[in-house]
C-alpha cells in the first residue's frame, strides 16, 4: 500500500498549518491555518488505520472532525467579538497588554 | 466490511454505574442549570452559584464511596480507569472548581454580566478534567482535554465588551487549538506505530524493539510539547501573563490551577502509561522544560508590577518544580513511583496555596479596584487578616516550613537526590537557586503590606462576602495541614500508574 503518499502529503500539510499559524497576521486566515493542521491529522490517522487494518484510527479522525467543529464555532464567535470591538481583526494589533 | 465488526457495532459494551456515579452527577447538575436558565431566566440567578457549587460538592459523595471500595475498575476495554491516581485527582479538580464557585459568586454578580452560562461552563470544564484523570486512551485523553479547553476559552473572553479581556480570550484560544493541533499530530503518529490508541498498547509497542523508530520520538515530542502549553512550562508559557490579565480574576485562578492540574494529569498519564518505554526522549524534553520554566519564570517574575502577571509567571516557575520529578522518573520503576507521588503532592498543595492567594488578591481588588503590586502597600492597617492570610500563602508558595508548600518542595528534592542520576542532581541544584529567586519577590510583597503605609491615607475596611471567608479559610486550614501533618496528605497521593500500565 501506497503509505508513505500519504504521510508525505500529511506531512507538507502540517507545514503549511503551521506556516499559516506563525507568519498570518489575520485572526480568519490562522484559524485556516490551524484546520490545514487538523486535516493533516485526519490523513495520517486514516491511512494508518487502513494500512494496519486498526478501527480506532477512524473513530478517532470522526472524533477530530466533531471536536474540531465545536471549536471552530468558539473561534469565530471570538473573531467575531474582536471585530465588533475593534473594527478589524489584524492580530499584529492586539496588543494591550505587554511585558 | 466484515459482519462480525457490524455485530460488535451494536452491542452496548457492559459498563459499571458506580464508577461513572461522579460524571453523572457532575454531568445532570451542569445541564440541569443550563435548563433553570432557559426556563426561569433571570429569576434564578441569585441560586446558580449555589447549585453550581453544590453539585461540585454532591460528585465528591460517589467518589468517596468508590475510595471506601477501593477496587481499580477498567471501563470500555481499559479507555477509561478508576484507580487511586484517578480519584486522587478528581477530588483535587473538584475542590478547586468549588473554591473557583466561592470566588465567582460576588465577582461575577457584580461585573454586569449575564452569568448562569458562566456556572454552566465552569461546570463543563471541570467534568472534562474529571474525566481527563480516568482517560487511558488517545481519543478520551484528546475529547476529555477539549471539554476542558472550550469551556475554559469563553470563560477567559467573558467580559465581552472588555478589548483586555477580547485579547485575553482570542490569545488563549489560538494558542490552545495550536497546541492541541499539534499534540494531536504527534498522537497520530504513535497511533500508526503502535496500531491502537489505548494508551496501554502503546506503552507495549513504545517499549519494544517498534518503538525505536523515528516517528515515535516525533510524536513523543509534539504530545509532550502540547502539554508543556496547557501547563504553562516555559518556553510554551507566553500566553500565560497576558491571558491571566486580561481574564477575570476567578477565571485566572480557574486556569492557574485546576487547568494546569489537568493537564499534568493528562502528562503523567502519557508518560507513565504510554511512553515510560522512551525515558531517553522524554528525560531529556522534561529536563529542559522544567530549567527552563524555573528559570525564566522567576527571572521574569522579579521585575512584575502586577499581581496577577506576577502570579502568571509564579506559576510558570511553579511548573518547573512539578515537572522536575518527572526528568529522572525514567531510572527505575521505583524511582518512577516516587517522582508521581511527588508531582501529584505537588499538585494537591500547589491548588490549596494558589487559590488561596488568587482569593486574597479578588478580595483586596474589591476595594482598591486593582492588581498593581503598589496597591496593597500597607494592607495591614485596614485588612490584618487578608495580610496575614496572603503572607501565609505566598511563604508557602515560597516553600517555607511550616506551611504547606515546603513539604511539595521537600518531595521533589528527595527524589531527584535520590535517583542517583548527575542530571538529577544538576536540576536539584537548579531548583534551589531558583527557590531563593522565588523568596525574593514573594517577601518583598508580603514586606509591603507589612511595613509601608497606606498610599493615600484611606483606611476604609475591605468588604469581605461570606463566600470569599469561607474560600480564604478553606485554602488556609488546606495550606496549613498539609504542612503540619504532610503524612496525611501523602497517604492519598502514594498512588502509582507503572503497575497498570507494565
Amino acid at each position: 500500500m501506497l503509505l508513505n503518499q500519504f504521510l508525505l502529503l500529511s506531512a507538507v500539510l502540517f507545514a503549511i498549518g503551521v506556516y499559516g499559524v506563525l507568519a498570518r497576521r489575520n485572526g480568519v486566515l490562522v484559524l485556516m491555518s490551524i484546520e490545514l493542521i487538523l486535516n493533516a491529522v485526519n490523513i495520517n490517522l486514516v491511512s494508518f488505520a487502513a494500512f494496519r487494518e486498526a478501527v480506532p484510527g477512524e473513530v478517532f479522525a470522526l472524533f477530530v472532525v466533531a471536536v474540531a467543529a465545536a471549536e471552530v464555532g468558539v473561534g469565530l464567535a471570538m473573531v467575531l467579538l474582536l471585530y465588533r470591538n475593534r473594527r478589524n481583526i489584524d492580530l499584529t494589533e492586539i496588543d494591550l497588554m505587554r511585558g | 466490511m466484515d459482519p462480525g465488526l457490524l455485530a460488535l457495532a451494536f452491542e452496548r459494551p457492559a459498563i459499571d454505574w458506580h464508577a461513572v456515579a461522579p460524571e453523572i452527577v457532575l454531568l445532570s447538575m451542569g445541564c440541569l442549570i443550563t435548563l433553570l436558565d432557559i426556563v426561569f431566566l433571570d429569576r434564578i440567578r441569585p441560586y446558580t452559584a449555589a447549585l453550581a457549587g453544590l453539585g461540585l460538592l454532591a460528585t465528591t459523595i460517589p467518589i468517596l464511596t468508590l475510595a471506601v471500595d477501593g477496587t481499580d475498575r477498567v471501563l470500555f476495554g481499559g479507555a477509561y480507569v478508576v484507580d487511586d491516581f484517578a480519584l486522587v485527582m478528581k477530588v483535587v479538580f473538584l475542590l478547586a472548581g468549588y473554591l473557583v464557585v466561592l470566588m465567582s459568586t460576588n465577582y461575577v454578580a457584580e461585573g454586569d454580566y449575564w452569568e448562569n452560562e458562566y456556572y454552566g461552563l465552569l461546570l463543563a470544564s471541570v467534568m472534562g478534567m474529571v474525566m481527563m484523570a480516568s482517560s487511558r486512551d488517545l481519543i478520551s485523553v484528546f475529547v476529555a482535554l477539549e471539554l476542558l479547553s472550550i469551556p475554559a476559552y469563553l470563560m477567559v473572553a467573558w467580559r465581552k465588551r472588555d478589548p483586555r479581556s477580547n485579547e485575553a480570550g482570542l490569545k488563549y484560544y489560538l494558542m490552545g487549538v495550536f497546541a492541541s493541533a499539534v499534540m494531536l499530530y504527534g498522537m497520530s503518529l504513535l497511533f500508526g506505530v503502535s496500531g491502537t490508541t489505548l494508551l496501554a498498547g502503546i506503552g507495549e509497542a513504545v517499549g519494544s524493539d517498534a518503538g525505536s523508530v523515528a516517528a515515535v520520538t516525533l510524536g513523543i515530542v509534539f504530545v509532550v510539547a502540547g502539554f508543556g502549553f496547557k501547563v504553562s512550562a516555559a518556553p510554551f508559557h507566553t500566553w500565560a501573563p497576558d491571558v491571566y490579565e486580561g481574564a477575570p480574576t476567578p477565571v485566572t485562578a480557574f486556569l492557574s490551577v485546576a487547568s494546569k492540574t489537568a493537564g499534568f494529569v493528562a502528562l503523567l498519564a502519557l508518560v507513565f502509561v504510554g511512553f515510560y518505554g522512551r525515558a531517553d526522549v522524554w528525560e531529556p524534553l522534561v529536563w529542559v522544560l522544567s530549567a527552563a520554566s524555573m528559570t525564566v519564570g522567576n527571572l521574569v517574575a522579579l521585575r512584575q508590577t502586577n499581581m496577577v502577571r506576577l502570579m502568571a509567571y509564579s506559576g510558570v516557575a511553579q511548573t518547573g518544580f512539578m515537572i522536575a520529578p518527572l526528568a529522572v522518573a525514567g531510572h527505575s520503576v521505583a524511582t518512577g513511583d516516587q517522582a508521581l507521588s511527588a508531582t501529584v503532592t505537588y499538585l494537591a498543595i500547589y491548588a490549596a496555596m494558589n487559590l488561596g492567594a488568587f482569593a486574597v488578591v479578588i478580595t483586596l481588588a474589591r476595594r482598591t479596584g486593582s492588581a498593581e503590586i503598589s496597591s496593597y502597600a500597607g494592607a495591614f492597617h485596614y485588612a490584618p487578616g487578608l495580610t496575614l492570610a496572603m503572607t501565609a500563602f505566598l511563604f508557602s508558595l515560597a516553600g517555607i516550613p511550616p506551611l504547606g508548600g515546603w513539604f511539595a518542595k521537600f518531595e521533589v528534592f528527595r527524589v531527584l537526590a535520590t535517583a542517583g542520576e548527575p542530571w538529577g542532581y544538576v536540576l536539584a541544584v537548579v531548583a534551589a537557586v531558583n527557590s531563593v529567586i522565588a523568596l525574593f519577590y514573594y517577601a518583598a510583597i508580603a514586606r509591603r503590606m507589612w511595613a509601608e503605609d497606606v498610599p493615600d491615607g484611606d483606611l476604609s475596611p475591605v468588604s469581605v462576602t461570606p463566600s470569599l471567608v469561607s474560600a480564604l479559610a478553606l485554602c488556609g486550614i488546606v495550606t496549613l495541614a498539609f504542612g503540619v501533618a504532610p503524612q496525611a496528605v501523602a497517604r492519598f497521593t502514594n498512588v502509582s500508574l507503572l503497575a497498570l500500565g507494565g
